[in-house]
């Protein structure tokens, strides 16, 4: 009886099972999902972190009543809204690019992981409405009430990442179902996404790196500004709220970032062999800067001896699986994933000690940097900060590949069938190009709109 | 109705309001295009876009909340046809991308040549989006979306008759509601000007669009000669009488310049379309595969399901608060008070900067203990919470906002 209702369903199941196709173009099909999240990432990073930071300037300024805090607030106001129609409509353009580039992938497992983006698009409703409503409400709401209406956005940012995250997490570290005859059986869509070990230190990693990346790019639009010339208040103030959020995060970063080398370490392998560029299994295996993997072996690399057990399994002496421990067609490209890693890791590293350098000359001189080279580094620090993050995300992604589900489903059995790739790639790419011109032409144009100071003179009577 | 129907059933409610919402939008965007020269067409292009600018995000998340149930809920399906659809569904994300990147544009604009430039696109878009939407709709409704990973033709499954009329209604439909919804928003902020000039384009809309979609019958009967049966003679029939009715209703009163209700029943003519569509088709999902052959299994229904009306708890009282908030102007709040705000109290009145200061650094201390040198799960959770505290209380600490009221040259602020 059981057997019977078993098998029908399996009867049932096999119906929908779609046959992986050959497609000419994987490479491209890739490199466009590729493109897409690049531009979406930092978006993304603007819709976490910079409505937290915007709530506490209109929380200063509920509290001190001082105006510039209302004027900063306003302005980033617009910025916020700018970024946020851009990254609706790159995030809409990705969850298109899901059944349009990855149809097998969707059709196969979209009832283990289609909730979470179910959920993440009542986050991202939520987020729209009530941006919507802090955008609209500046003049009509009440000011706690306006301030109250910020809230709800600062929480579904966080929620909308979970929700990805937890998506992203499964393909890494799959579990919740059962494969039957192609199709995903016995699926427990809510211990896949969340029973996974695998969520807590991706998510706590991007969540951080949204904060870092916002926080880096407004500084260090301030400190362009202060380099030439312009650096009241105002701009002392938009400088300092996002640098301190960002420097406080950078150092947190480095520790966030080991625990994820450890968690790679134990679930997947081959990644770490391939971030390193590790040939054969190995003891007291070395940690090699900078170089290049070929013929099996790093050239022009600096060798650290023993490190790479150390920081993996905290053990200088532990084993270390090579590459060699799975067939070549199961190891990721491993110059890309160790060159982004290695650029991943760099450009933190930099960032926590712009962090330190902040809060080193906040505790013991008790102000803030005066130094140009300080401001130069923060300009660079922005662009540089997103260059980590989208590494970080290539060295994840590539590190997973030939997997779309790790060791479950390959990406090229997850590709579409329909031509055309080349086609929508080199579209996707100038529409992207001349999304990049629009948003720099608008907050160019938003900078330039004269400032409303109040008259007040700079030091507020109320504050002091 | 079974569970395996729910999931649909909510999908397509998502796509009714993603059209009578989303849509007016796009139609805004096609009055943009229309709106001729001169002093006039700038308020007209201008009241179109800031009827839709506070809204127009929360409208689209109807699409994507439609994609994520209908790949969650029915995988198979969703594969077939965003495979065998791919074309007119690419060309629809690029319309969004010019949509919404002339919201995002407009805020910067200062010459009325550079927002000319912007409408502009933003109009194109707003037809070929709707279109190439509703061309997709035609491939699946004349069952031109065979089971299987790119199976169907990739031209002719949208480029056929049933698809182009779907297409071409779906622009009229557009235009139809935001005349519609323009013309109410007119009255509404007392341009009466412009109320003349939406109403007889919501007329004139809703005239054509009506003419469509009876003649569109004539093109279904030849092309998809089942979905025409089931629509005009089987289970289709009563939604196809509703939206009839429903169109006359919106005619007459526009015409009557009762437009706050002529909102409601031109939405319910295009939900009534839709719905005539899905009776029409049901139970069959694509050529061969019913609903339930197409659902996921019953766990993953049973949490979407759940899921959905967990935040449709949330959301529609959100949504109800933008509406009532953009559609009333304000939220009963008198903007006299301002005064109140400012209490001119210091930022850092009760805390001591030192004792903050002292605690980030043990806070961080702590972090590095239980998440770096610690190896359980447990741990590394006190050693997150660790971390954040140090970068809360940090940030309390370092006081941006005090530090930089001291001047650019080296006055000290709080001392640490």
């Amino acid at each position: 009886m059981r057997c019977e209702a078993a098998f029908a369903m399996t009867a049932i199941a096999s119906i929908v099972a779609l046959a992986p196709v050959h497609q000419d173009y994987l490479l491209e099909a890739r490199q466009m999902q590729a493109l897409s999240f690049a531009v979406h990432i930092p978006l993304v990073c603007f819709g976490v972190a910079f409505p937290a930071m915007l709530m506490f300037v209109e929380w200063l300024y509920l509290r001190t009543g001082d105006e510039l805090y209302r004027t900063l607030a306003k302005r980033w106001t617009k910025v916020m809204v700018a970024l946020f129609a851009v990254g609706v409509i790159t995030g809409t353009i990705l969850s298109f690019e899901m059944g349009l580039l990855w149809p097998n992938f969707t059709a196969t497992f979209g009832s283990v992981f289609g909730l979470g983006f179910a959920v993440e698009g009542f986050s991202f409703f939520v987020e729209a409405i009530f941006i919507g409503i802090y955008v609209y409400g500046w003049d009509r709401l009440s000011p706690r009430a306006h301030f109250a209406s910020g809230i709800p956005i600062v929480i579904s940012g966080f929620t909308g990442s979970l929700m990805v995250i937890s998506v992203n997490a499964w393909m890494n570290h799959p579990s919740g179902f059962r494969l039957s005859g192609g199709q995903a059986v016995d699926v427990h869509p809510l211990a896949a996404l969340f029973g996974n070990s695998y969520l807590w230190h991706e998510l706590v990693h991007m969540y951080l790196a949204a904060y870092i990346v916002t926080g880096f790019l407004v500084a260090g639009a301030y400190a362009f500004g202060r380099l030439r010339g312009r650096w009241g208040r105002y701009e002392r103030t938009a400088l300092a709220i996002p640098l301190t959020v960002a420097a406080l995060a950078a150092p947190v970063q480095v520790l966030v970032g080991d625990w994820n080398g450890r968690e790679v370490a134990r679930a997947q392998p081959t990644k770490l062999a391939a971030i390193e560029g590790l040939p054969g299994t190995t003891s007291g295996a070395s940690l090699h800067l900078l170089g290049w993997y070929t013929d099996g072996e790093i050239k022009y690399g600096i060798a650290i001896p023993k490190l790479l057990s150390l920081l993996a399994f905290h053990d200088p002496n532990a084993t270390v699986q090579g590459l060699e421990a799975v067939p070549a067609d199961e190891r990721p490209p491993v110059n890309i994933v160790r060159v982004a890693f290695q650029t991943m890791v760099g450009i933190g590293t930099l960032l926590a000690l712009i962090g330190v350098a902040y809060l080193a000359v906040r505790v013991r001189r008790k102000r803030l940097p005066k130094s140009r080279w300080f401001y130069r580094a923060l300009v660079i620090a922005g662009p540089l900060s997103v260059v980590a993050l989208i590494s970080g995300w290539v060295t994840t992604e590539v590190g997973r590949q030939p997997w779309v589900v790790y060791e479950v489903m390959r990406t090229s059995d997850a590709v579409t069938g329909a031509g055309g790739i080349p086609v929508g790639y080199a579209t996707l790419a100038l529409v992207y190009l001349g999304v990049g011109i629009a948003v720099a032409w608008v907050l160019r144009r938003l900078a330039r709109v004269p400032l409303e100071l109040p008259a007040s003179p700079p030091h507020s009577p109320v504050g002091d | 109705m079974h569970l395996y129907d729910v999931p649909l059933l909510f999908a397509l409610i998502g796509l009714v309001l993603y059209t009578v919402l989303a849509g007016a939008d796009f139609g805004a965007g096609l009055w943009q295009l229309f709106a001729g020269r001169g002093p006039k067409s700038v308020r007209v292009r201008d009241h179109a876009h800031d009827s839709m600018a506070a809204v127009w995000e929360a409208n689209h998340v109807w699409l994507i909340f439609v994609l994520t149930v209908v790949w969650t809920a029915y995988p198979g399906a969703f594969g077939s046809i965003a495979s065998t659809l791919s074309i007119p569904l690419f060309i629809a994300a690029v319309g969004i991308i010019f949509r919404g990147g002339a919201y995002a544009l407009r805020a910067g604009t200062s010459t009325p040549r550079e927002l000319r430039a912007i409408d502009t696109v933003t109009a194109v878009a707003s037809i070929i989006t709707p279109f190439a939407l509703g061309a997709a709709v035609g491939g699946i409704a004349s069952g031109r979306v065979p089971v299987g990973n790119a199976a169907g033709h990739l031209a002719s499954s949208w480029l056929n008759p049933t698809s182009i009329l779907i297409g071409v209604l779906a622009v009229a439909t557009a235009a139809y509601l935001a005349a519609v919804y323009l013309a109410a928003d007119a009255v509404r902020l007392g341009k009466p000007d412009l109320e003349r000039h939406f109403r007889a384009r919501a007329l004139g809309a809703g005239i054509v669009a009506g003419a469509i979609a009876l003649g569109g019958l004539a093109v279904l009967h030849s092309d998809a000669h089942s979905l025409y049966h089931d629509l005009v003679e089987g289970a289709g029939r009563p939604a196809l009488v509703v939206s009839i009715l429903a169109g006359l209703t919106t005619l007459a009163l526009v015409w009557r310049h009762g437009y706050e209700p002529a909102r409601y029943s031109a939405a319910a003519a295009v939900a009534a379309i839709i719905a005539g569509w899905a009776l029409a088709q049901k139970p069959i999902f694509l050529p061969g595969l019913t609903i339930e052959q197409a659902a996921a299994p019953d766990d993953t229904l049973i949490t979407i399901v759940i899921a959905v009306i967990c935040g449709a708890a949330i959301l529609f009282p959100s949504l109800a608060l933008l509406f009532r908030l953009v559609l009333g102007g304000r939220l009963d709040y008198a903007p006299a008070a301002v005064s109140s705000a400012g209490q001119g109290r210091s930022v850092l009145s009760a805390s001591a900067p030192g004792v903050l200061a002292r605690s980030a650094g043990a806070c961080f201390v702590a972090g590095l203990g239980f998440l770096t040198a610690a190896e359980a799960g447990w741990t590394h959770a006190l050693g997150i919470v660790s971390l954040f505290g140090f970068i809360i209380l940090g940030f309390l600490a370092v006081a941006p906002s005090e530090l930089a009221r001291g001047d650019s040259e080296d006055q000290r602020v709080t001392k640490l």
